[in-house]
């Protein structure tokens, strides 16, 4: 187990290198200057282009910008944005944000879409099960942007139960809307992914030994049954666990939430090369990690799984 | 400037915003008549500053509004008039038109206490002009004698200091230009041209974070891409004393988020409306929507530089199409009355600014507009395209302006779209384009010369269309001579009608501010560079 960890945990460190390169080399190739798109719709001025571009380490050739971002890196000096900010503390500020509301969509997605996925799955084919499959497929089929406004609409605007953006996102409550937005395509994917695997194996072996031996029901569903359908769901909610704290993009643009997603669309924007490379590889690393944890649940629920 | 992309999601709009209008009067509305409280704060729909929060550094309009009101320059425009008026200046003199003697007021001081003085301004434009500190504003300064010994195109400054600044008293300095700039006073009212206080000089980089100034708000907090906080300045000696507690700058990425808050009033004071709400913002909002005019127009220029919009003849077929264009319906329809149709090259409520010098070029009429272009010899290849950005929501309008082009004279017509402002404008600047392409102009300062010798005069920055008229040239220059704002202006108008025989550009439409308020503020009025009256905005008590 220890050793099948610090593998994992070594094997990361090409896929970051790797992936720190590519971004870097996406976000230089990006058509247009950064520096003349400060002076916006005028004439950039030649000298202080210049004196910028040389601040920022932008005069140099791609490969000695990369080696001069890494080496910064390695001092653990993720660069600075345009505004003078230290790439640290904008992801600082951004990230506690983000996970805040990752960990709000996580906790529904859970709470609400395994259950649902418990009660269509075990009684195929019943009205609950054709409501969840009907309300399921309505969220999945609905953009998020659309479900955010309604949302935003109904319960702020006419009804006024919450505020319609987020005006502090270190309170939870204000969070529970932009959670239930975020968490709806995922949630309605948990409740199918439950549904078929419990499906699935409602008809397993050991499920007619378990029954047949006389377990209480509670045991046979909560021991045997669910632990073992959720394996796929498992990895579903881990790697969705990444996409939650770097795709918020949209969510987080409706209820006006500075997190991951909005300050990177911002400084892809303005081109802003150290502050996406940053962030993306900070979200890379969170995917890694999650998807570490997701195969050593594997093996927690299902014993015959082992990791040498 | 150019007038550019306005992605209500990007805070990349980057209009360069001059140095705001306060004071009372207005355009706009103010709803209910109810007693206000002076020690209340209003929140304002921004974005977050993408420079440090520098005078000469911010042209973006996050970081431009908020420097507008930590610092108070020479003179601002007042909001209704957008006429010249003294604010830290007591007088700025001159006979000549090209050295300026500035009085200041006394009594003004910085947040910190410390004094404004001739100094305070003298050192400003000197750190601001210098290569050595990269400010983006920096050629502000150019009109000043000295400007290339501290700001040379390349290589390192030669001076520190800008030989047309003489500093005589703590109240008295002077100004001299290079050159005769008889409305150089207009653009002393750029926030470029603030003051700085002696401590800035020490740590620019921690006064940027935590600017003091002198303006009517003081800096109190920036929580990064939250909200920047201010207060009121008890101390602030301008014309315009604030009737509120201050301004609380709220970040948003997108407009819809803010019209959101607006409507369930957790945000003061809109920016702009977002296209989406355009249609129904006045149903939803009532009388605390507001609908006033921008200094701003919507032009479609032509590539005069080749040979085939070249000649006397051509100016009739550049005349036909702009009649060929139905302003109004348009205007009613496609942009939903966001725009109003134009008449001449100069915007609504810019200081100089005459309506209908384009005549009636500007009214649509078909016939006359088919018989023009066949007088000057028909469009080349009987077909024309408009190049325009994709990024910017022109789409709709340039289709319309083809279809109507179309349908009144025959001539095939057909929109052009670049990907974004910056391969649109790359296209222009470098002509590479055929025909006719989008263009615009949004005020750095409300005098119709900003409008007109920036634009259309010969080898300017923003000359896009390559006209060059010995005619327009002359008046242009004998305005710039006059002696008084006033006779600029008028001798502007004079060199503006030259435009309407050469028609190097079509006058479309003027910009607005289409925007609200809630329910909680009132006498919200707004000035022609979009920014509200901010120290007259009242919040009720």
């Amino acid at each position: 187990m220890g050793h099948y960890v610090l593998r994992r945990v070594l094997q990361m460190i090409p896929v970051f290198l790797g992936a720190t390169l590519l971004i870097f080399l996406m976000v230089y190739s990006l058509p247009g200057d950064p520096i003349a798109a400060m002076f916006g719709d005028k004439a950039a001025d030649p000298a202080t282009v210049a004196n910028l571009r040389h601040q920022y380490y932008l005069d140099q050739p791609l490969w000695k910008q990369y080696l001069h971002y890494m080496n910064n890196i390695f001092h653990l000096d993720f660069g600075t944005s345009f505004t003078g900010r230290p790439v640290s503390e904008i992801m600082a500020d951004a990230f506690p944000v983000t996970i805040r509301l990752a960990l709000v969509a996580f906790f529904f997605e859970i709470v609400i879409g395994l259950p649902l996925g418990l009660i269509a799955g075990l009684k195929r084919g019943s009205v609950a099960d054709t409501v969840v499959l009907l309300l399921t497929l309505v969220v999945i089929s609905i953009p998020v942007f659309v479900l955010g406004y309604i949302a935003q609409t109904v319960f702020a605007i006419n009804l006024g139960w919450v505020t319609a953006t987020v005006q502090d996102s270190r309170d939870i409550s204000q969070l529970i809307l932009p959670g239930l937005v975020l968490a709806s395509l995922s949630l309605a994917y948990v409740a199918r992914l439950t549904r078929t695997s419990i499906g699935e194996n409602l008809r397993a072996d050991y499920m007619r030994t378990a029954v047949a031996k006389g377990l209480p029901r509670r045991t046979v569903i909560g021991r045997h049954l669910l632990r073992n359908s959720l394996i796929p769901v498992v990895t579903f909610l881990g790697t969705d666990l990444g996409a939650l704290m770097g795709g918020a993009i949209v969510t987080e643009g409706i209820f006006n939430i500075a997190g991951v997603g909005n300050v990177l669309y911002k400084a892809i924007n303005q081109k802003e090369g150290p502050t996406v490379v940053g962030i993306v590889t900070v979200l890379v690393l969170v995917y890694l990690v999650a998807s570490l944890v997701v195969d050593l649940l594997y093996a927690v629920l299902d014993p015959r799984i082992r990791y040498a | 400037m150019p007038a550019g992309t306005r992605v209500r999601w990007a805070v990349v709009s980057a209009t360069s915003v001059a140095l705001v209008a306060t004071g009372c009067g207005g355009n706009g509305g103010g709803s209910g008549g109810g007693s206000s409280d002076t020690s209340k704060t209003f929140t304002y729909q921004s974005s977050e500053p993408q420079n440090p929060l520098q005078p000469a550094n911010a042209n973006e309009v996050g970081g431009g509004r908020i420097v507008q009101n930590l610092f108070k320059g020479l003179a601002d425009y007042d909001p209704s008039s957008g006429k010249l008026r003294m604010q830290a200046a007591d007088k700025i003199d001159t006979s000549d038109a090209q050295t300026y003697n500035v009085t200041l007021k006394s009594g003004w001081t910085f947040h910190d206490g410390t004094a404004v003085t001739s100094k305070s301004f003298v050192d400003a434009w000197n750190w601001a002009a210098s290569t050595k500190n990269n400010q983006i504003n920096s050629s502000w300064f150019a009109d000043i004698e000295g400007y290339a010994d501290v700001h040379p195109a390349s290589g390192n400054p030669t001076k520190d200091t800008m030989s047309g600044l003489t500093v005589q008293d703590d109240t008295h300095f002077t100004i001299k230009l290079s050159n005769k700039v008889s409305y150089f006073p207009y653009k002393l009212g750029y926030v470029a041209f603030s003051p700085l206080p002696e401590g800035f000089f020490k740590d620019p980089a921690g006064y940027g974070q935590k600017p003091v100034g002198n303006g009517p708000y003081e800096f109190v907090s920036w929580d990064h891409n939250s909200q920047v906080v201010t207060k009121t300045f008890a101390n602030y000696q301008g014309v315009d004393k604030p009737k509120n507690g201050g301004v609380v700058f709220k970040m948003y990425t997108t407009a819809e988020a803010a019209y959101a808050d607006l409507q369930s009033n957790n945000l003061d004071v809109m920016d702009q409306v977002p296209p989406s709400a355009l249609a129904n913002y006045k149903n939803d909002l009532g009388d605390r929507a507001i609908d006033a005019p921008q200094g701003g127009i919507q032009n479609v220029g032509f590539t005069l530089y080749q040979a085939d919009w070249q000649g006397q003849d051509k100016a009739k077929v550049r005349q036909g199409l702009s009649m060929a264009i139905d302003r109004d319906t348009i205007t009613k329809t496609v942009l939903q009355g966001s725009r109003k149709p134009a008449t001449a090259w100069v915007a609504e409520g810019v200081e100089g600014y005459k309506s209908g010098t384009c005549g009636d070029f500007c009214t649509y009429n078909a016939d006359k507009a088919k018989q023009l272009i066949q007088e000057g010899g028909g469009v080349p290849g009987n077909s024309i395209k408009i190049t325009y950005n994709a990024d910017g929501g022109h789409k709709e309008w340039v289709d319309a302006v083809c279809n109507s082009i179309r349908q009144a004279t025959g001539v095939n017509c057909a929109g052009d779209p670049k990907t974004d402002f910056k391969t649109a404008r790359a296209a222009i600047t470098g002509h590479q384009i055929n025909g006719l392409f989008r263009t615009g102009w949004v005020q750095d300062y409300p005098l119709n010369a900003n409008f007109l010798a920036d634009v259309y005069r010969t080898g300017a920055a923003s000359n896009d269309t390559g006209y060059s008229s010995p005619e327009f040239d002359k008046l242009a220059n004998e305005a710039d001579q006059a002696s008084s704002i006033q006779d600029t202006a008028t001798g502007y108008q004079k060199a503006e009608e030259q435009l309407a025989i050469d028609m190097p550009a079509i006058p479309l439409w003027y910009y607005r501010t289409n925007s609200g308020f809630s329910t909680k503020v009132q006498n919200v009025t707004f000035d022609s560079f979009g920014n509200p009256a901010w120290t007259q905005v009242e919040v009720k008590g």
